[in-house]
């Protein structure tokens, strides 16, 4: 866990320009958006946690940009906007970047792939503390479905990652087709 | 891939630190949310701001509905069109004979002196989106404080009742469905007036109907409406038909399952009715005994 400096990276991750904070805002926004998306039916079990998502790849990439306050105030968000116990996204996106941000020179070692079970436990680690807490407060586990939304969130992994590298591709890179 | 110093010169407080700073205000706000119900006002605040969020997203589901009802074929809105007049007609004839009913049911209060019941007036409403909390059943409608929706008043479509505003925010309002595990309507069988209470149960189309004996005289296919005694939902909603049965010895009471009267999932219209006017106190004997808990979450 401790090797990994900058040069680690070199040979699997492309030079990308630095990161603007305004980008960072912008696309919590969007996922803010996506979150709040009307949806219903199946598409409603299986639709990821986009909120949870991004914050986890900028916590993964950008630790010293992206820390715990962005991750707790959206957690907030989610909680009024799902209607939810205020406090419990909260937590669980707090120990969701944590564990992004201790892990974050691990996980930039791994291939996509390995990437993607890293995501699905931090994931899956976040789902099980919003289940503690409702547990706790005497609500019942709803099925395995409650799940779900993780698996979806470590398959849109590498489509996330594609996306989000796309404004910071520099123009003039000579390794670029 | 970092542009900062390296992290030995500067450095916060530690992770653990700030996990631990984070998650203990968390699991503050977590207890003054469950055991206090301190947080609604912060509740409202954010939900104000996250309100023009919402009606951003709802936007491209409006055009496409607006594209697609624009396009409906001619022959479909004929069809649709006799069927309505045809309903009107039938209805034409029971709203007079309802005229007439409710002239005679106010004469017959007065002759006994009975206090009269005040009809509840409502407003339309149409469902934003479905709660995503997959621990309850809830639905958010475009109708909030500022229409005059208050918590607790009771929702219903045009086939019965769909559940109560749980959360009343300025331009929205949070309704917990009769299908939430944490919902419980006071009910009345149509057929005899046995009185009882159907329960959410997390799933859709299914509602409990529990602490019935198993002796109790309900049969497939009873109505159940609400029986009003609440002073909540008013009394004569349509909330579930009895689906099935069973009457196991072993067990003081009988499993009975209902399927609800409304359709949630199918309209997006619906309408909140005002909430009733209070009950009357109770006589001072029964309060001193707390006889009866309120059987509706919120009173």
């Amino acid at each position: 866990m401790m090797r990994g400096s900058g040069f680690s990276n070199l040979s699997t991750e492309e030079i990308l320009l630095p990161v603007r904070p305004l980008y960072v805002v912008l696309t919590l926004v969007a996922a803010l958006l996506l979150d709040l998306m009307p949806l219903t039916g199946w598409v409603l079990v299986v639709r990821p946690d986009f909120v949870a998502l991004t914050l986890l790849y900028w916590g993964i990439q950008q630790p010293r940009k992206v820390g715990f306050l962005p991750a707790w105030l959206l957690g907030l968000a989610v909680d009024v906007a799902e209607g939810s116990l205020f406090g419990q996204h909260a937590l669980a996106y707090s120990v969701m970047m944590f564990s992004a941000i201790a892990l974050h020179r691990r996980v930039a070692m791994f291939g996509v792939r390995h990437q993607m079970l890293h995501v699905l436990a931090i994931l899956v680690l976040m789902q099980v503390i919003v289940l503690a807490v409702r547990a706790a407060a005497g609500g019942e586990y709803p099925g395995w479905s409650y799940f779900v939304p993780s698996l979806a969130g470590a398959l849109l992994w590498p489509v996330t990652r594609f996306l989000f590298r796309i404004p910071l591709r520099s123009r003039q890179d000579p390794d670029e087709v | 891939m970092e542009y900062t110093p390296p992290p030995f010169f500067k450095r916060g407080p530690s992770l653990l630190a700030r996990l631990s700073f984070f998650a203990l205000l968390s699991l503050i706000l977590l207890y003054a949310d469950v055991r206090f119900h301190y947080m609604e006002g912060v509740r409202k605040a954010i939900g104000v701001v996250l309100y023009p969020l919402q009606r951003i997203v709802d936007v491209p589901g409006e055009v496409a509905s607006g594209v697609s009802s624009f396009f409906v074929s001619q022959s479909y809105l004929q069809r649709e069109n006799e069927r309505l007049a045809h309903e009107n007609f039938l209805n034409a004839g029971l709203v007079q004979t309802q005229q007439e009913l409710i002239a005679e049911n106010r004469q017959l209060r007065q002759l006994l002196d009975m206090k009269e019941r005040v009809g509840p007036t409502s407003a339309a409403a149409e469902i934003l989106y479905f709660g995503r909390d997959p621990f309850g059943r809830k639905v958010i409608i475009d109708r909030g404080s500022s229409h005059k929706v208050e918590e607790g008043a009771a929702v219903v479509d045009d086939t019965g009742l769909i559940g109560q505003v749980s959360r009343a925010f300025p331009w929205t309002a949070e309704i917990a469905l009769i299908t939430d595990r944490e919902q419980a309507v006071p009910v009345q069988v149509v057929r005899n007036g046995l009185r009882a209470a159907v329960f959410g149960t997390g799933y859709d189309g299914a509602l409990d109907l529990r602490f019935m004996p198993v002796n109790a005289d309900i049969e497939d296919g009873d109505v159940l409406v609400t029986s009003g005694i609440d002073g909540v939902y008013p009394a004569g909603l349509p909330v579930a038909v009895v689906s099935n049965i069973e009457r196991n010895a072993a067990y003081p009471f009988a499993r009975i399952t209902c399927t609800p009267a409304a359709g949630v999932n199918r309209h997006r219209q619906v309408l909140v009715l005002s909430r009733l006017a209070p009950l009357p106190a109770y006589p001072p004997a029964a309060q001193q005994k707390k006889a009866k808990p309120r059987k509706s979450r919120r009173d």
